[in-house]
């Protein structure tokens, strides 16, 4: 993430970039904005709406392509009274004063006066809500509804809400392009070369939707590469055996991470010394990022079907640096060969004596380990916060 | 500019800021950040007894200088000055409806900007950050905002036109 000083000069570059378009735009004349309400000038709409769909589409993309990650972004909370009450009021101090905040900023910036008297009359209006405020901190808090999604109220997907805002987008431009000159008495003339490029526009966008409405997502390519190379790859160099392990974990226990890719029920009825629980379906979550990608400590990955500490070793390729391995046999295999151990029978040969001794040996000390470091073992797990944003 | 050009790039703007902090733009939130900032200084005891300003001083301790959005209007005041200076638009002017003096704008104006700071802080948000920014990530509470402070727009259009038409 970055650092806090540094957001602050991207929101000062953001902002820049956002006065200079509004103010091109022509958002610092009042007369432009109020039109719309009035049927002359419906530049706020098209520059809205425009901007709107535009940013809805890039984050869609970039969320399809792995490059923007969707939970994490802040997503402006609904609580519905509050936000209709609110909104309303709104629109009353649109249509009295001739502004909203951000354009009666750039205005003021170029020197409008009546700008300037917006901006402090919404300061005044801050003050009063905050004095105010026990009166109308139910309604406020009320029907707080949390970070509901447009699609999710229509109960449809994201992409399929994107069209649909996109499809109605270009159809309102139409019609207000139409009422705008209707108002005017200005003929609405046909430009051949205008028609090109914004036919053009809608069907980059339609084109961009598409593409990520048919093809897979990241994610989904990642899965499907990796479902490939486990059935034919070779993983035995990648493969250590139990009693290497074993060694590794009594003598290194500090110097690796032992991962359990099973399910997490799985993982409570038995797990190996020292392991750590990432069921093989939520791998790819941020918040092991911290395990999967680092130099420090070497990865073991171990599951009860082999296939699955298969795929969840490439997985990790995938998504870190780390050097990692997988555990030759099941967990159920290594809870056998390192409890309950028989001793060799009198015509037991050295190397089966050797064995048992080593493995008695190891069983022991993993337990002393295990009990001796019991607290303060636990791997600290970063909790992925999700970004505050607010207005 | 060419409206649809001018949102286009809106738009890119945007959704550059989404991508590198993972929020939307927003403006109402800086007047916020400033004007209780200074009632935090200038009458201390009295925000003790006001809940809203109080715990507003607690989670922003930092005061408006380490605030984002008070950072993004700084940078909006720029941008917007520049675009006025090339375009020849800079220059100590009023604008107002036809049938009005400089006297009722100035007054309608500042009217206007209470209801609007007042509803931005009930309404969580105003054009730019619950509006635009939450169609960008398609939030529900952004869109009804949206429709709310529109709607109510048109529906007082026609009681208040003696400020803006002939």
């Amino acid at each position: 993430m970055i650092s806090n000083e540094f957001n602050l000069i991207i929101a000062l570059i953001a902002g820049i970039g956002f006065g200079f378009v509004l103010e091109q735009a022509g958002f610092s004349s009042t007369k432009k904005l109020v039109g719309l309400f009035y049927g002359y000038d419906f530049t706020v709409l098209k520059v809205f709406f425009t901007a709107g769909v535009t940013a809805m589409i890039g984050v869609l993309w970039l969320a399809h392509w792995g490059l923007l990650d969707l939970s994490l972004i802040y997503i402006n909370p609904t609580f519905l009274w509050s936000a209709l009450l609110g909104g309303a009021i709104m629109g009353i101090g649109f249509i009295i004063g001739g502004f909203c905040p951000g354009t009666s900023i750039c205005a003021a910036s170029i020197g409008k006066l009546d700008g300037l008297a917006f901006v402090f009359g919404g300061g005044l209006g801050v003050i009063f809500f905050a004095e105010g405020y026990p009166l109308v901190k139910n309604i406020y808090l009320s029907e707080a509804w949390g970070g509901v999604l447009m699609n999710e109220m229509l109960g449809m997907s994201k992409i399929m809400f994107a069209v649909l805002l996109t499809v109605v987008a270009f159809i309102a431009f139409y019609l207000t392009g139409l009422l705008e000159n209707r108002v005017n008495r200005v003929p609405t003339a046909v430009n051949k070369r205008k028609r090109a490029i914004y036919a053009s526009a809608i069907g980059f966008a339609l084109l961009l939707l598409a593409v990520i409405a048919f093809f897979p997502d990241s994610k989904n390519r990642m899965e499907a590469r990796i479902n490939k190379t486990v059935i034919q790859k070779d993983f035995t160099s990648a493969s250590v055996p139990a009693d290497q392990l074993a060694s590794d974990i009594v003598n290194n226990y500090y110097r690796i991470n032992i991962i359990d890719v099973r399910d997490t029920a799985a993982f409570r009825a038995y797990h190996l010394p020292f392991a750590i629980n990432i069921p093989y379906e939520i791998m790819a979550d941020r918040r092991w990022g911290k395990i999967l990608d680092q130099k420090h400590k070497v990865n073991y990955f171990y599951a009860d079907d082999k296939q699955i500490a298969a795929k969840a070793y490439l997985l990790a390729g995938y998504l870190g640096n780390a050097e990692n391995y997988i555990l030759n046999g099941s967990a159920v295999n290594f809870h056998k060969l390192f409890s309950n151990l028989t001793p060799p029978g009198v015509e037991a040969n050295k190397s089966e004596i050797d064995t048992y001794n080593f493995r008695q040996k190891s069983a022991t000390e993993m337990k002393i380990l295990v009990d001796a470091l019991k607290n303060s073992s636990e791997p600290v797990i970063a909790k992925t916060t999700k970004i505050k944003g607010g207005c | 500019m060419n409206p649809y050009l001018a949102g286009f790039l809106l738009g890119l703007v945007l959704l550059g800021t989404i991508y590198v902090t993972g929020r939307g733009l927003g403006a109402s939130g800086a007047v916020k950040s400033v004007v209780l900032s200074t009632v935090v200084k200038v009458a201390p005891r009295h925000v003790a007894n006001t809940p809203f300003i109080k715990s507003y001083s607690e989670e922003h301790p930092d005061g408006p200088l380490k605030d984002w959005l008070v950072f993004e209007v700084i940078g909006v005041i720029i941008g917007a000055f520049f675009s006025g200076v090339i375009s020849n638009r800079v220059g100590i002017k009023l604008e107002r409806g036809p049938n009005i003096t400089n006297r009722t704008r100035i007054i309608a104006a500042i009217i206007g900007g209470a209801f609007f700071g007042f509803g931005s802080q009930l309404g969580r948000g105003c054009t730019s950050g619950a509006a635009l920014s939450g169609m960008a990530v398609m939030s529900f509470g952004g869109l009804i905002t949206m429709v709310a402070i529109f709607g109510s727009g048109y529906a007082f259009a026609w009681f208040f036109r003696k400020l803006w038409l002939k």
